[in-house]
């Protein structure tokens, strides 16, 4: 894949290579974190240095459906020796998949010098280089954060019920075609998908997440590619107001990601209740 | 109700036993390494879709061989490199089920998969895992309703 200021990208800045990571391993204003969607996946090796952070223990209220707040942010940083002045770089299984999610929740925060590893744990992994078993321990921080700020970036049921009826702008559902159309739920032998009915939300666009990836490598695609995918097939533009969803908002973090830092889309709102929420409400209009 | 398979409800004693989150994970880590893929006598590339199972991220794949006593052996595939839990799951599953009668594997639940990592899985994670018990149990009522019948396709 060719280097990352050569794509195109509106903000090359939040993207970094391998070797890029491979020498700030020791870089006391740069802290690693691995985010996976396998729980087990770090502990059989990780990049040395690396912190984990696990979106379900760690990045979760762990009553209400909802994330942590600032409280729990600053918990988090601190026992991982982050402070405000840090550079986060997340990195993961799945492209980037959890890592993304992470790195949208720390935007809620604010922590703007984040940045994701490129290819993510699969490429590292496949080129070779080391991974260990150590648990890193960083002398604590006293990381404060500022509340959390929902407004730019997540959008709420009600707010997605509004964007739909007045016509306010694109929707891109990142799920799989089967999700989209609502097959899923209705083939047999398939679990339930959280949610009582099978669709999507009226006029949105499906563009699978993973699209924006290149399959050999993990790495993201360049701008022009990506532009193809959502501004010539999903004719989703710039400057449009534009909410991306999922099942729980995970994977419409990752497309989140795209949009905004590699595209330079002017206002995207992840919409977290995805359609574990929509499939679930009672009256709003569902199309399949 | 049919009672739970032995071998099943063993495991899921050690694996309740151990409490500490990080020892947890290490064990399931070394069940995982045991993992070893379909052999080629059931089953090779490219498996077919019939076998995959639903919802699964690591693309799990599983399928039944029959015993001349009806019980059924279970084999898996586990397309991603990184689905150590699918992988584990497998171990698991292959070695407490294989054997066991089926009318007690077709009762095994698929919330057992909390059992085995806790309650700190992702949807899509829980999901997945929650799949591939539940395909070996679907391969095990399909066993049952053809009646000693040798085959069992998916």
């Amino acid at each position: 894949m060719s280097a990352i200021e050569s794509r195109g990208y509106s903000h090359p800045e939040v993207l970094v290579s391998t070797d890029w990571v491979a020498e700030h391993l020791n870089d006391p204003q740069v802290r690693i974190i691995e985010s996976d969607e396998d729980p087990l996946l770090y502990a059989t090796g990780h990049i040395p240095g690396a912190v984990e952070v696990d979106w379900t223990r760690d990045l979760n209220d762990p009553v209400r459906r909802d994330y942590l707040g600032r409280e729990g942010l600053e918990a988090l940083m601190r026992r991982h020796g982050i402070s405000r002045d840090t550079t986060v770089v997340l990195y993961g299984d799945r492209n980037n998949w959890w890592a993304t999610y992470a790195y949208w929740v720390f935007q809620l925060f604010g922590h703007d010098k984040a940045k994701i590893m490129d290819g993510g744990r699969l490429k590292w992994s496949n080129e070779g280089r080391p991974l260990t078993r150590d648990v890193p321990s960083y002398p604590a921080s006293d990381y404060k954060a500022p509340e959390r700020d929902d407004h730019r970036i997540r959008a709420f049921r009600d707010e997605v019920l509004q964007h739909v009826e007045k016509k306010r702008g694109p929707l891109v559902d990142v799920r799989s075609p089967a999700e989209y159309t609502g097959e899923r739920l209705h083939m047999p032998e398939y679990p339930n998908e959280g949610a009582l009915r099978g669709g999507h939300i009226p006029g949105a666009a499906n563009i699978p997440w993973a699209r924006a990836v290149n399959t050999d490598d993990g790495t993201f695609k360049t701008a022009d590619e990506l532009r193809a995918i959502y501004q010539g097939e999903a004719k989703v533009q710039t400057d449009d107001d534009v909410v991306v969803y999922c099942r729980i908002g995970e994977r419409s973090s990752h497309t989140w990601f795209v949009l905004t830092h590699l595209l330079g889309y002017k206002k995207v709102r992840n919409y977290d209740g995805s359609w574990t929420e929509w499939g679930n409400l009672v009256g709003v209009p569902i199309e399949r | 109700m049919p009672e739970a398979p032995a071998k099943l409800a063993r495991t899921l004693e050690t694996l309740k036993s151990v409490s500490d989150r990080g020892e947890r994970i290490q064990l399931l880590i070394d069940i995982a390494d045991r993992f070893r893929e379909v052999p080629p006598q059931i089953a090779r590339r490219p498996f077919p879709e019939e076998n995959r199972v639903p919802a699964c991220e690591s693309e799990a794949y599983v399928w039944g061989e029959a015993r001349p006593d009806g019980a059924l052996d279970y084999h898996f595939a586990v397309e991603n490199p990184q689905g150590i839990s699918a992988k584990a799951l497998a171990v698991l599953l292959g070695d407490t089920l294989s054997g066991a009668p089926p009318e007690q594997v077709a009762a095994v639940p698929q919330d057992i998969v909390y059992e085995v990592f806790g309650n700190e899985l992702s949807m899509g994670k829980s999901m997945g895992l929650m799949g591939m018990v539940s395909m070996v149990a679907n391969l095990a009522r399909k066993q049952l309703a053809a009646r000693g019948g040798t085959a069992v396709s998916s």
